[in-house]
């Protein structure tokens, strides 16, 4: 029984592989790129699945073209913008920084400056011992509240 | 009171956040435009589905404005498309077909079963064209001016509305 199921293991294992083809490279600084490349291309049939992981037949054609075009000694750069220009700004699951795009890479630097800045504030404040005075009607709010808890019935009532 | 409205700032950027996040939400995920669009149509060289010894060049595309459509015989959104394809044919429309990753055989089969709208068809069996064109899934439609520059891009089947609201309109424009 166990080596049936070992047998049925070994044999989905075979399947599950066959999916995705080998590519054979002679050199194995190619095959680093290709496995990077694969991973940073996002298929565009499939919604979030990389190239090099998806099954659909358009991604089995970009990993040939990616296979083919790095044997023929192009540069990473040749061959994402020879799928950029085929099947648009999609295939990247990092958006190139260009004048439209500087927005969605740079607002995150800005908000983490932002947020600085406004700590900066904050601890310097506090540092200098100086807290805010109250105005005109937080005073009022505050006597309000005061005498309102100072009262035993309103304290055990439930806030409305 | 100067700081009760700067309480309001996070509500702000919230309800920033959330009319984008909402405009997200009826967005279809899979649309977005061409990459191709107001460039040539690539260069190939195929043989026709009808004849292998007849091999034609992105000559075939200049001078008169044609729908290329994307199609093949394993696809079966293709087959649903096909009366809308020979209505515009029909209307007048000149219609190239690009039979995709097929065989000769099948592919033929297709056009007599289902009517052949095209002038012509292409016979792309490596898909090479349809990798230039950034085809990702049949069927799709590209709408080529007299200059052989795409204007349009159609991913998906035509339905019977878009042959009036979306593909003789924009036939009519690039005339």
């Amino acid at each position: 029984m166990i080596r049936w199921l070992l047998l049925t293991l070994l044999l989905a294992a075979g399947m599950a592989q066959a999916a995705i083809e080998v590519q054979d490279f002679d050199d194995p600084s190619l095959a680093q790129r290709y496995q990077e490349l694969t991973s940073r291309l996002r298929c565009p049939k499939c919604q979030n699945e990389s190239i090099g992981a998806s099954n659909s037949p358009i991604a089995a054609d970009m990993r040939a073209h990616v296979a083919q075009q790095l044997k023929r000694g192009a540069s990473d750069a040749e061959i994402e913008g020879a799928m950029v220009d085929r099947f648009g700004d999609y295939v990247l699951y990092d958006p190139r920084l260009e004048s439209r795009t500087w927005l969605l890479w740079g607002l995150p630097f800005a908000l983490i400056a932002v947020g600085g800045g406004v700590i900066a504030v904050f601890v310097r404040r506090r540092r200098r011992g100086r807290t805010a005075e109250l105005d005109d009607e937080e005073r009022r709010r505050l006597a309000a509240l005061v005498s309102r808890h100072a009262d035993p019935d309103a304290s055990n009532r439930k806030p409305s | 009171m100067k700081r009760r409205l700067l309480l309001l700032i996070p509500l702000l950027l919230f309800a920033v956040l959330a009319v984008f996040l909402y405009r997200g939400l009826s967005k279809d995920p899979a649309a977005r435009d061409s990459a191709l669009l107001a460039k040539a149509f690539p260069a190939f060289d195929l043989s026709t589905l009808a004849d292998p010894d007849r091999r034609l060049d992105r000559s075939l595309l200049q001078g008169q404005v044609t729908l290329v459509n994307v199609w093949g015989e394993w696809c079966p959104t293709c087959k649903q498309e096909m009366p809308q394809l020979l209505e515009l044919a029909e209307r007048g429309v000149r219609l190239v077909g690009v039979d995709y990753k097929d065989t000769r055989e099948n592919g033929r089969q297709f056009l007599d079963e289902f009517g052949n709208p095209f002038e012509v068809s292409l016979f792309d069996p490596e898909g090479s064209l349809g990798f230039d064109l950034g085809v990702y899934g049949a069927p799709e439609s590209f709408l080529v001016d007299a200059e052989g520059i795409i204007r349009y891009h159609h991913t998906g089947y035509i339905t019977p509305q878009d042959v009036e609201q979306v593909i003789l309109p924009r036939v009519e424009r690039w005339q």
